[in-house]
């Protein structure tokens, strides 16, 4: 080790921050509902997503319940059908996961992981959070206003998402679109702040090296989000336009039930572009936080530290650039020119390597490690088995001729679900079960825990896998009913009502989990300052939960990087990284 | 989807260069202590409130870019009829270079500490940007009278979706100048405004740029740049 | 152990449920057998990674779990090992992409003697349109659309006259002839999609798309959509009918013109009267 002289570390300062510059909550409502605190609006985000969440995967089981059993219910039509795709979709890619990975996580975990006392402007964080409310709202109001919410599919493509052959066209489709605008304006708002505390307000010496790769995952993600929802919020106000003022931006000349339509010349292709521009980056929005998360459980719960940091912290870099040029994989068989397809696919494959060496460290960090099989860690084992069944999918998808009879097919959902649904969800339970601790100082049920993963993690495996058979057989997606065919056999049938019904198991496995968050409250058991024996910051804090301002007089200094686990010599199996370097001497976990 | 690729290569440019200042090759386990923390000295010598400030810029380039590259894909259709764009925009630009430039003058005369001059240089600042608000609003009131209306062709929707936006953005920039002429006013200390002022013209000067660029979009001449550095590539 | 244990066994049911699955691609009716092929390479490289991902870890979670005095080896990386690791995956890539690449070559390569057939798609059913003698098909317009003229062909077109339009039938096509399918639709997003044929493409209003293939056997294959295009996408049906060239011309020569179904119905057949008397 390179032995920094310790009277250059005695030689600085404590941070002190002077009482002023704190914002002080005065009343019970400053404190809970309109407070500025980082931790207080990530449980608002976390609450709020959860919630919308569970809209989302009721209206999943109703969609299981149709293909499992298509035609046995009838309060489910083929409008509902695509009602229920569209909104499920859209709740759970951006309401709930990427809701939850950046103002959940991000709010609670950035500054209690860089050390700072609160995010560098809290009286955004706090206009964000209100601000995406009031989107879930208008969202949520779609399901009330008539004609019901949009069934245009979560892309939203045009010409069919404004026209009338779809549900949801009159006032669905504007509430939904008016949702996304407010979403991107609230969200835009806390990234700055994601984006600033990570690169301001860090406490003395720790360097971008030392961060958690928490940190890094959640700090590249927004930094993604906040370049690729503009692409969105122009498509979505575009749309808007073109559906209430007669603008013909994506709409081409077109007869709509027989009648020539008032629009002509416009480009859907467009949309498509400026959609997936978006919509791509937003796959690894989600995935990045969940790596880095997932490094984080792993290195900790393996008592060993994360291997080839400094290759993971490069591949989160490069994913999050590389991300940015393959979105049009999304496109192949859209009808735009048939030669972008070599570029996309070559570019879409080469993201596949930076994936691939975050997966082997992981494994990798396993390796001689000392595995505890806490439920965070059954977690993360999850997330790497759906995780690499997923990508390993992505690459027939993105090779641009495979995923020509693949496209649009079951083989698509089963992929995205795997790879950004269980996957993501899987680093979210993880992360929920692993910071519960700090967040409400109890620990949650074990038993319940461990039930939860295996309904979970098996269940949702049982549902998706076999579901790129179908996908293969040629089944397309989007249908409420396959119907008559000549190549689906009666037995493809039997596996959508198997698929069906461990999904409705799965589903009603979260309820346990809901139970769990409210039962462990109160009841759980007391989890002391650090359960886990981990060395980030978070775990360092003074008092647990953390209390305003986080870090009591001092802030920390940082005197390590994040993963000091098993160091050779150290009496205990992990060293803080506020812990100064006396030798190594064991000390007091805070100071 | 040119415009957007290109600024995306800035961007990455400029988060590439700053990485490269950040020790990424450093091996983080071997370095024990505080010392390799070399923001030490001059850590805070940019208020977050200004990174903020560059960060979302950046977004707000990325919506720009983006409404360029459409803009640029759409009027490559057979459709797409040019509108003829009203005397009255040159004179509205010349009222935008003019609150930029009384804003910057008003930044001066800040680090000069000059109280008075600073809040003539915010409150012309701010009477010229409505001003040009105003002038843009008679802009769309003139096209619509001459029957360029929103829905009619493509170009007009991007005309007005363009100036919408830039004109919201716009407005966005007031209500920050508004609180910050009105802490002046007031009589707040010069240090607790310098920074407001300061952010102020940056932001009034980035709205300048972009609508400069816009302006060279919805009148053709970006076009025929393009084109002219085409031929000379080729 | 049983978390091991579990895990192992995830990836040992994973691939017996391929191996066993009968759900698997339908009998393939086109040329493109490349394609097939490409998706076994690419089944055979991802699962050989996917076992040996879990297995690792089985092996791990088994070996390395926790026990009252393991202590974790000290390793913060092994750059010798990550590069190995990142050049097999760069390999197992470029085994994949190139592939892939020369056969996404042949499928945007039309050859030269395919014949035009227009597939064109309208909320929510097919239609069909074949060159007639001349071997061209008439240009056409979303704007001409009528209910006499329900393809929207430009009248005026010599090409477009002797036009074969199939409405609300099936498409026949003849076994063994290349064909390049022009794809449009009137109103919203569509894909025709034949299963048998792998090839698909969607279908834009306002622009021709197009792909090309020749069917390899004789049958009757379904036609469905694959681009959700409203609330009765799944109920939008056809079929193709693959057969001999001499059925294929005998069908032919009884499906009717452009100019037959349009109002020069009547102006063609009296000149052709007049003609013989």
């Amino acid at each position: 080790m390179v032995d920094i002289p310790l009277d250059q570390v005695a030689g600085i300062p404590p941070a002190e921050v002077g009482e002023v510059e704190l914002y002080h909550p005065r009343s019970w409502w400053t404190r809970y509902v309109f407070s500025q605190d980082a931790k207080v609006i990530a449980v608002q985000y976390s609450i709020t997503a959860m919630s919308i969440g569970m809209v989302a995967l009721v209206l999943s089981w109703m969609m299981r319940l149709q293909l499992g059993f298509p035609g046995t219910f009838s309060f489910i039509d083929a409008n509902q059908y695509l009602q229920f795709i569209t909104m499920h979709g859209m709740i759970m890619v951006i309401y709930l996961l990427t809701a939850l990975f950046l103002g959940g996580f991000g709010n609670y975990l950035i500054p209690l992981m860089v050390g700072a006392r609160d995010m560098v402007f809290p009286y955004v964080n706090m206009l964000s959070y209100w601000v995406y409310l009031l989107a879930v709202l208008v969202l949520a109001a779609t399901f009330f206003v008539p004609g019901g919410p949009t069934g245009a599919g979560w892309t939203l493509y045009p010409p069919q998402a404004i026209l009338s052959g779809t549900p949801g066209q009159d006032w669905g489709i504007v509430f939904m679109l008016a949702s996304l605008i407010l979403f991107i304006i609230g969200f835009t708002m806390g990234g700055l702040n994601y984006v600033v505390t990570v690169l301001q307000a860090r406490t003395r010496g720790m360097t971008l090296m030392r961060l958690p790769l928490t940190v890094w995952g959640i700090f590249t993600a927004t930094v993604m989000a906040l370049l690729a929802f503009p692409a969105l919020f122009v498509a979505s106000v575009m749309l808007l336009l073109d559906r209430l003022l007669g603008t013909s931006f994506f709409m081409p000349t077109l007869v709509e039930m027989g009648q020539l339509s008032k629009y002509g010349g416009g480009s859907p292709i467009l949309f498509q572009h400026l959609f997936w521009f978006f919509g791509h980056p937003e796959v690894y929005i989600v995935a990045l936080p969940a790596f880095g998360i997932i490094s984080d459980l792993i290195s900790t719960h393996a008592r060993k530290n994360i291997f080839g940091y400094r290759m993971m912290v490069w591949a989160i870099v490069a994913i999050g650039a590389l991300s940015f040029v393959v979105w049009a994989h999304h496109m192949y068989v859209s009808g735009m020119h048939p030669y972008f397809g070599f570029f996309f696919a070559t570019t879409t494959l080469i993201i596949a390597i930076p994936t691939a060496i975050k997966v082997y460290n992981w494994v990798l960090t396993l390796w001689r490690g000392d595995i505890h099989l806490t439920v965070p860690m059954l977690f993360a084992l999850g997330f790497i088995v759906t995780f690499v069944n997923g990508g390993l999918t992505g690459l027939f998808l993105g090779n641009v001729v495979v995923d020509v009879p693949l496209s649009d097919t079951m083989f698509v959902v089963a992929h995205f679900h795997m790879v950004m649904g269980i996957a993501p969800i899987m680093a979210v339970f993880g992360g929920i079960y692993h910071w519960y601790p700090k967040v409400t100082g109890r620990m949650l049920n074990d038993v319940l825990g461990k039930f939860h993963f295996w309904v979970t993690f098996i269940g949702a495996y049982a549902v998706f896998f076999p579901m790129h058979y179908l996908g293969l057989l040629g089944m397309p997606r989007r249908y409420h009913d396959i119907g008559e065919t000549s190549f689906v056999p009666a037995s493809a049938h039997d596996l959508n009502a198997f698929m069906s019904v461990a999904a409705l198991i799965v589903g009603f496995a979260q309820l346990v989990f809901l139970f769990n968050l409210v039962w462990s409250l109160f009841k759980g058991k007391e989890a002391g300052g650090n359960p886990w024996g981990a060395t980030s910051l978070e775990w360092q804090t003074p008092e647990t939960p953390p209390g305003h301002g986080n870090w009591g007089k001092e802030l920390p200094i940082v005197y390590r990087w994040a993963y000091d686990y098993s160091v050779p010599g150290a009496a205990r199996d992990f060293v803080p990284q506020n812990e100064p370097p006396s030798g190594v001497v064991a000390q007091g976990a805070h100071p | 989807m040119s415009a957007i690729i290109l600024f995306m290569a800035t961007i990455a440019a400029i988060a590439g260069w700053w990485l490269s200042q950040q020790r990424l090759a450093a091996k983080p386990w071997l370095e024990e202590g505080v010392a390799v923390d070399f923001r030490g000295e001059r850590g805070s010598s940019v208020p977050p409130a200004k990174i903020g400030l560059g960060v979302f810029l950046a977004v707000v380039g990325s919506l720009f870019a983006l409404l360029i590259s459409a803009y640029s894909m759409r009027n490559t259709m057979v459709d797409w009829r040019e509108l003829p764009l009203p005397k009255l925009l040159w004179i509205n630009t010349g009222v935008l270079i003019i609150s930029s430039a009384a804003l910057q003058w008003s930044l001066m005369a800040a680090r000069r500490s000059d109280d008075e001059a600073m809040l003539v240089g915010l409150l012309v600042g701010g009477a010229s940007a409505v001003t040009f608000l105003a002038g843009q609003l008679v802009v769309w009131q003139q096209l619509n009278v001459a029957g360029y209306v929103v829905a009619s062709n493509p170009a007009n929707s991007f005309f007005y979706l363009i100036t919408a936006l830039h004109g919201l953005h716009l407005i966005g920039g007031l209500v920050a100048l508004g609180r910050t002429s009105a802490k002046v006013w007031r009589g707040a200390p010069m240090v607790r405004v310098r920074l407001s002022v300061e952010l102020c013209a940056i932001y009034w000067h980035f709205l300048l740029l972009v609508w400069l660029v816009l302006l060279g979009l919805l009148t053709g001449w970006t076009e025929n740049f393009v084109n002219i550095c085409r031929q000379l590539l080729t | 152990m049983a978390v091991a244990l579990i895990l192992l066994l995830v990836a040992i049911a994973s691939v017996l449920f391929h191996v066993y699955s009968p759900w698997w691609w339908t009998p393939i009716a086109s040329n493109w057998r490349y394609i097939d092929d490409t998706i076994n390479l690419t089944f055979w490289i991802t699962g050989a990674v996917f076992c040996a991902v879990i297995a690792f870890m089985a092996y791990c979670v088994l070996r390395f779990h926790h026990k009252e005095g393991r202590r974790a080896v000290y390793n913060p990386e092994n750059k010798k090992l990550e590069w190995w690791l990142s050049i097999g995956t760069a390999i197992g890539v470029v085994a994949m992409l190139a592939p892939g690449l020369v056969v996404w070559h042949q499928f945007v390569t039309v050859p030269a003697d395919a014949t035009d057939v227009e597939v064109v798609g309208q909320q929510w059913m097919w239609s069909y349109r074949l060159p007639g003698k001349d071997g061209r098909l008439g240009t056409s317009d979303a704007r001409l659309i009528s209910s006499e003229n329900p393809l929207g062909l430009n009248p005026n077109d010599p090409n477009g006259q002797d036009d074969v339009v199939v409405q609300n039938d099936d498409l026949h096509l003849p076994v063994g002839k290349p064909v390049k399918v022009l794809l449009r639709s009137i109103d919203v997003l569509h894909d025709f999609y034949v299963p048998e044929f792998r090839a698909k493409m969607d279908m834009i209003p306002g622009s021709v798309t197009y792909y090309w293939l020749t069917p390899t056997r004789t049958g009757t294959f379904d036609v469905l959509c694959a681009e959700l295009c409203g609330a009765a996408h799944a109920q939008m049906r056809s079929r193709v009918i693959v057969e001999e060239e001499k059925e294929y011309h005998a069908w032919l020569e009884k499906q009717r013109t452009f100019a037959a179904l349009s109002g020069q119905r009547d102006v063609a057949k009296a000149a052709y009267k007049t003609g013989s008397e």
